[in-house]
């Protein structure tokens, strides 16, 4: 673990399992998990301007996923199309539109993987700023919404009968969403983003008794899950994101494994 | 959000034919919006509310007084839940104005509550999500309840009976000076039903609060009941329950056979105002409370 570029994998990625815990716990509970990816799949979009007009793709992004939230928001109060096929819709036309503004951008020879997958072994000085810095924030915006955007994920008619702020923590919410996938794309690319927000949590939920256990596993669950995913990608040469992805997805079976063979809980 | 102090469109903003021309009881019209009862706990006049095109609430006055139970009832669509939802703050009406005694802290149970198990959660931290509590007010309110052993489970955990008590508890925490119940006895059976409305009676006697509850059946919920509002969109009658259940309005909305059976859950009471003395003028002059020990 001596090599630089080794260090800032490991230093994002532990960074990035810290901030996608608690944050993905919510994802869970709120059923976002399809929202999340619509938004994520629309970053490429952010990556293809960033490059066209050479600018930090984690800004471009950003700029791209807050953009798609708000305009979730507002089309979210429509019915006559059901949101979850809405935002499938979504998340492909902003996936192929990513992908052929890319390749117009950089021809044909473009390595969409890195995008698609991410690429953590890639990740610059500058990019660790992004996540920290952009992690902290969004931390801080949790813990200072966490009690009402509980309440309101619990029931929202009685947090709102209660005097719960509802819109404004949801919209807070949606903004830290936002920001988290954002700073996770240059890391896990725009396919497996929501899964590091969703699976960490996931494996959690059983082990847990309180919302802050479950937040707290998940990010346990996230770092070891990264540091094994690294491990596993330089000693197999796999690549870094899904590796990561893989560790996961293998905490999250051994989890649930007891819970399902001792039958329904 | 401004949901504790909802003020509405004036009442005289309310065209002139909303003034209940077309009203089936004349009788009961009190004419123009009437003005506030400054001591009503939460108070509305001249709701009106159109969903889709359905006219869902007809002019509505109604007030909670403070330490009466006040039960709404009425056939299923007229608006009860509507109602509930406009005097909570949850839905804006399209006219009328709602008052609310300023500090007021609101309980509230909603009709439906369904646990969602991906959130793992305590029953005492539940109770206090809403309003912050000390744990002794949490283990106070849970007794309250008749749920005191119940703090350490997993909400994902309690049956629906322990569940209603539960959501019950947490309505109870900050000292409310109103509870709102809709229809809480969904899922629970006949006599939880029976004893969930007494005990609601027994708390509204130790603390004091007002009450509104909603209900579907009058002959449950009567015996706990000191003033009744039947709404079927407008408010068809009102009064102490013995009176709305002989009114012929309330006859024609729930069927002969429900005001027979009426008088089979008859219970004896000492009240001494007649339907005369509760005619839609909600103005606090119906003090019933202190009559029931």
């Amino acid at each position: 673990m001596s090599e630089p570029f080794l260090m800032r994998a490991l230093l994002a990625g532990l960074g990035l399992a810290v901030i996608a815990a608690p944050l993905g716990c919510f994802v869970v509970w709120r059923r976002m998990a399809y929202y999340g990816e619509a938004v994520a799949q629309a970053g490429l979009i952010g990556i293809a301007a960033g490059l066209a007009l050479s600018l930090n793709l984690t800004a471009s992004v950003l700029v791209v996923t807050l953009a798609v939230s708000m305009l979730l928001v507002v089309l979210s109060r429509q019915q006559l199309v059901p949101f979850d096929s809405l935002l499938g819709l979504l998340a492909h036309a902003a996936l192929a539109i990513g992908v052929i503004l890319a390749s117009l951008v950089r021809g044909p020879q473009l390595d969409l993987m890195a995008f698609l997958f991410g690429d953590i072994f890639a990740i610059s000085a500058t990019d660790l700023k992004w996540i920290y810095v952009g992690g902290a924030l969004a931390l801080a915006a949790l813990v200072y919404v966490w009690r009402p955007l509980l309440s309101l994920s619990v029931h929202e008619d009685l947090a709102a009968a209660e005097g719960t702020q509802v819109e404004r923590v949801k919209f807070i919410f949606v903004l830290v969403l936002a920001l988290v996938v954002a700073i996770a794309i240059k890391i896990v690319g725009v396919l497996l983003t929501i899964a590091f927000l969703i699976m960490p949590a996931a494996a959690a939920r059983p082990l847990s008794e309180t919302p802050e256990q479950m937040a707290l596993f998940a990010a346990i669950f996230g770092s070891l899950s990264v540091a094994l995913g690294l491990f596993l990608s330089v000693s197999l040469d796999t690549p870094g994101g899904p590796s990561i992805v893989l560790m996961l997805a293998l905490f999250f079976v051994a989890a649930i494994l007891p819970t399902v063979l001792r039958g329904r809980r | 959000m401004d949901a504790h102090n909802v003020q509405g469109d004036l009442p005289q903003l309310a065209p002139a034919r909303h003034t209940h021309d077309h009203h089936p009881h004349p009788e009961l019209d009190a004419g123009p919006p009437l003005a506030h009862d400054a001591d009503a706990l939460i108070g509305a006049r001249s709701l009106w509310l159109t969903r889709s095109g359905r006219a869902i609430l007809q002019g509505v006055d109604i007030d909670i007084s403070s330490g009466e139970i006040l039960t709404l009832i009425g056939p299923n669509g007229a608006g009860k839940t509507t109602l509930v939802r406009v005097l909570l703050g949850l839905e804006p009406p399209d006219q009328g104005t709602i008052q609310r005694k300023p500090g007021l802290i609101v309980g509230y149970v909603p009709q439906r509550f369904e646990v969602d198990r991906a959130i793992p959660l305590t029953v005492a931290r539940f109770v206090e999500l809403g309003r912050r509590a000390e744990p002794e007010e949490i283990e106070r309110v849970l007794a309250d309840v008749g749920a005191g052993k119940l703090g350490d489970r997993q909400l994902s955990e309690l049956s629906g009976g322990e569940l209603q008590r539960a959501v019950l508890a947490r309505a109870l925490i900050g000292s409310p000076g109103v509870l709102v119940l809709d229809e809480p006895v969904r899922g629970i059976d006949y006599a939880g039903e029976a004893e969930l409305y007494t005990l609601i009676g027994r708390l509204r006697s130790e603390r004091g609060f007002g009450v509104l509850l909603v209900s579907h059946d009058l002959h449950v919920v009567m015996a706990q009941s000191d003033r009744v509002v039947c709404l079927n969109r407008h408010v068809c009658c009102s009064g102490v329950p013995e009176s709305v259940a002989q009114h012929p309005e309330y006859a024609r909305l729930f069927g002969a056979q429900a005001a027979r059976a009426f008088a089979l859950y008859h219970h004896h009471h000492d009240h001494r105002h007649d339907l005369a003395g509760e005619p839609q003028s909600p103005a606090g002059t119906d003090r019933s409370t202190s009559e029931r020990a």
